[in-house]
């Protein structure tokens, strides 16, 4: 399965839906989603990743360069996720203290900090 | 010998075909239905790592996976054919490529008990074992 990417504005958020696999092959496709999204001044993301199937480390390098990007322009990247298998990964990586990372898009989209 | 060995160029394309080798050999294997999904994310890992390292040092060689199942555990060999301690030389000072790297090994050495990374002149070599459970148990003589 390929990677399939949408995106949509909620409020001052943009959520960035993710689906199939990230991995080596395809997690250049999320970045380039990422990069173009923060040049057109989004700077609040959400990315839903509901429907990731796999996730690598080089989906969660993508994810962190993100979250640099998004930083420096005072702005947030959530995450929203349910999966374990794919939380597990950001607790190997010690990522959860990193990424904030909601249960749903609507708590994602309403949180503040 | 190995049971199933695939060879492939070092292209990220291919990596999703070594995942669902390993992760069909292996459960024919015996690994536990619950533990497939972090063979296929570790031989993933491994794989991605080698053909980052083979791009890296643009090494036409390809990527080599060994899939070996013995009498108890089921084993994958990823080897690569990049020099270690080439790093420095190859000057290529991407920070990013090379904390993918760490991060790679981080989530292997994470999710596998039973991991050894070992690196030579003549390439690097990650072994990975899962402990198997028969189906059918021996018969009682």
């Amino acid at each position: 399965m390929d990677l399939s990417l949408s995106t949509r504005t909620v409020g001052d958020r943009t959520v960035v839906e993710v689906g199939g696999e990230i991995d080596v092959y395809t997690a250049p496709k999320l970045r380039e989603q990422l990069v173009e999204l923060v040049n057109d001044g989004s700077f609040h993301l959400v990315v839903d990743m509901e429907g990731v199937d796999f996730l690598d480390s080089t989906g969660l390098g993508v994810l962190v360069g993100g979250l640099k990007r998004v930083r420096a322009h005072e702005g947030s990247l959530r995450l929203v996720c349910n999966q374990e298998r794919i939380l597990k990964i950001f607790r190997i990586t010690g990522l959860t203290k990193v990424f904030p990372i909601h249960q749903s898009v609507e708590e994602a989209v309403a949180a503040t900090d | 010998m190995a049971t199933v060995e695939l060879r492939f160029s070092a292209q990220p394309e291919h990596v999703r075909t070594a995942r669902l080798v390993a992760a069909a050999v292996a459960r024919r294997a015996g690994v536990d239905e619950a533990v497939l999904d972090e063979v296929r994310l570790a031989v993933g890992e491994a794989c991605s790592r080698a053909v980052g390292l083979h791009q890296a040092s643009s090494i036409a060689a390809p990527v080599h996976v060994q899939l070996i199942e013995d009498e108890k555990q089921f084993s994958i060999e990823v080897g690569d054919e990049a020099p270690s301690g080439g790093d420095s030389a190859s000057g290529a000072g991407d920070g990013d490529a090379e904390s993918e790297d760490e991060m790679g090994l981080a989530v292997i050495s994470g999710l596998v008990d039973d991991v050894e990374v070992s690196a030579g002149e003549n390439g690097g070599l990650i072994r990975m074992s899962w402990p198997t459970t028969p189906d059918h148990p021996e018969p009682v003589a």
